[in-house]
């Protein structure tokens, strides 16, 4: 293919970041660097860093959103590797995927009617005696359900990172007189880290600003950034405050994947 | 192959067929311009039998678009190429459009019915002389209860949702205003309160709710309600009025010594095209025997005084909906705070939601 062609195949794709990606993050920029009356400003950056309540709330969003991420990773990876032995991979494989052709709007009101007082959970807790618990609103059914959602796009990158090793090394490393716990350890976790670092940069990520979830399941006794950015949309109009928390959700997000991606640099030059 | 192309041509030609008739049509609504009046309003916030009346009588052609937040059509509007002839907003946003001189006014001597509203419901603050906005619909906000689990009589005070017996069971409304007017008000103070020193002492005493609250929602409250998820919810009369349509148990209370009292008025936006239609539009609500099927039908109360005759004698009676007068005079109306002000009562309830637990 001619240079000249390279370049008109490259134009609508171009096109498309700089409209889609690139200018949106520079209006953002913008918003955060400006006040309401338009002038250029750090006070939106200030404030954000001298208010206890904006911190208290970035810190919450980490908190969630890394209780989100590990119990989907502790739930993820046993079953990925079990996966990977099973017979029919591809039927077990639709089933996992199944629930996310489903849209999260219809599944979190699946979990109200389930979470309810009256709800199924209830209902069968009641068959022990046990009367109706207080489950909907909790921080429990909060992680909950966000682990129910993102379970899916744990498993399926753990699974192509397991299903690549080559059977003989576990082999090998068992003939040589590692015990299981060695094996896992020194091979599998190791080999399979790239398909664990995917899982955890698609699931940490977008934790951090959920907000639908915090108000549905969460009746916003759980509050993250995500809502913080709402308020200042939509309810005081606020633009330039809102922006600059976008600004640095963008950041933290920047830094996570800096972060889970150095490491897998390291353990390459170590193999 | 052949296939895919056919299915292709077909379905691009579908579209055309369909494009050229909405063209069509529009031509149609273009041509009967000043015969054609155009209503901007929340969904479901008049009886469309009405709508079909006022056609009949007036020969005009009524297109009714919706909004469903007070900022998204103060939006819409200010950002021009509209032509409503009617909007429906809430008071302080009247306030604050007049401000952007997004309003035209109106005279009220054109309209024959006006004098049939109730005179408590004119010359509120956010329009001292009704020179921009008619009264539609008014409500109040309160408390509705579930008497399966709290006895009848035992709410009545805004304090009494403090007492340790409602652990965990207050659905609260996610508005700022409302919230943090409840405080407000339970402490006596005006919900329109600017003071800083004040709004701290509110923020403190709501966060002493803390522990009762369940959860901080606003559509999805109606829901649980009628579930009997929560025994205890803040919100507005409306939202009462249809819960308690579908759970007999619910109750709603206004407290005396004050809450919010609001309206939704109609006003003529700037951009209007066919005024002469948006006067009639406002003569015919309010129009008693009109006016009664409008509030029969949306379950709000009306302004209109001499409506109440033709309401059943069930609402008219009701005192949740209609407060007695001893009531009545202790309600406040929200007024436009202005963006700093909004922002501190925004913020402050964000506070509440992060730390109390």
């Amino acid at each position: 293919m001619s240079n000249r062609n390279k370049i008109l195949f490259m134009i609508p794709y171009l096109l498309w970041i700089i409209l889609f990606v690139i200018l949106p993050i520079l209006l953002i920029l913008w918003y955060s660097l400006t006040n309401q009356s338009q002038q250029f400003t750090l006070a939106n950056f200030e404030l954000f860093f001298h208010n206890g309540t904006f911190l208290k709330m970035m810190l919450n969003s980490f908190w969630y959103a890394f209780l989100i991420t590990f119990v989907t990773l502790l739930v993820s990876y046993p079953a990925a590797y079990f996966l990977t032995k099973m017979k029919n991979q591809q039927i077990w494989l639709l089933l996992i995927i199944l629930p996310t052709w489903i849209n999260l709007l219809l599944k979190a009101y699946a979990f109200i009617g389930i979470l309810s007082n009256s709800g199924l959970a209830n209902q069968f807790l009641q068959l022990f005696g046990i009367g109706p618990v207080n489950i909907l609103f909790t921080d429990f059914s909060f992680i909950f359900v966000a682990t129910y959602i993102e379970i899916p796009f744990m498993i399926l990158p753990i699974y192509n990172a397991i299903k690549e090793i080559n059977p003989v090394i576990i082999q090998a490393s068992e003939d040589l007189g590692a015990s299981k716990w060695q094996t896992f350890k020194y091979v599998l976790w190791p080999l399979s880290w790239s398909g664990v670092e995917s899982g955890i940069q698609a699931i940490f990520i977008p934790s951090l600003s959920l907000f639908m979830l915090t108000r549905l399941i969460g009746g916003n006794r759980v509050i993250t950034l995500g809502t913080a950015i709402e308020e200042y949309f939509l309810t005081t109009m606020n633009w330039n405050m809102g922006a600059t928390i976008g600004v640095v959700l963008i950041i933290l997000m920047v830094a996570v994947m800096l972060l889970t991606g150095s490491k897998i640099k390291r353990k390459k030059v170590d193999l | 192959m052949k296939k895919l192309i056919w299915t292709v041509v077909a379905i691009l030609l579908a579209c055309a067929g369909m494009a050229y008739e909405v063209s069509r049509l529009q031509q149609s609504d273009i041509q009967g311009k000043n015969k054609s009046l155009i209503i901007y309003n929340w969904g479901d916030y008049v009886d469309p039998d009405l709508l079909k009346k006022f056609e009949k009588e007036t020969g005009y052609h009524v297109i009714y678009e919706t909004f469903d937040s007070n900022e998204a059509m103060y939006t819409k509007i200010k950002q021009g190429g509209t032509a409503y002839d009617i909007a429906i907003p809430s008071e302080y946003m009247i306030m604050k459009m007049k401000r952007a001189n997004l309003l035209d006014k109106i005279d009220t001597s054109k309209l024959s019915n006006f004098k049939y509203i109730s005179s408590s419901f004119l010359h509120r603050s956010f329009d001292p002389n009704n020179e921009y906005s008619v009264p539609y619909f008014w409500g109040t906000l309160g408390i509705i209860y579930n008497d399966k689990y709290v006895k009848p009589g035992s709410i009545k005070h805004w304090n009494d949702l403090w007492s340790k017996k409602y652990r965990h069971s207050i659905l609260l409304v996610d508005s700022a205003r409302d919230a943090m007017g409840m405080s407000l008000v339970s402490l006596g103070y005006s919900m329109n309160t600017t003071s800083n020193l004040k709004l701290k002492l509110a923020l403190t005493k709501l966060n002493a709710l803390g522990p009762n609250i369940k959860a901080v929602i606003s559509d999805e409250m109606k829901m649980y309600l009628v579930q009997n998820e929560a025994p205890i919810g803040v919100t507005w009369s409306g939202e009462a009025a249809e819960v308690m349509e579908s759970n007999k148990h619910l109750h709603y209370v206004v407290p005396s010594e004050g809450s919010n009292l609001w309206f939704d008025n109609m006003v003529i936006p700037r951009t209007a095209k066919n005024k002469k239609a948006a006067y009639a539009f406002i003569n015919f609500m309010l129009k008693p025997q009109n006016a009664a099927q409008n509030a029969k039908y949306v379950g709000y109360a009306t302004p209109v005084g001499v409506a109440k005759k033709y309401l059943p004698k069930k609402v008219r009676e009701d005192k949740q909906f209609y407060p007695p007068m001893s009531t009545l005079k202790h309600l406040q109306v929200y007024r436009d705070l202005g963006p700093k002000i909004t922002q501190n009562y925004n913020d402050l309830f964000l506070e509440f939601k992060m730390y109390a637990r």
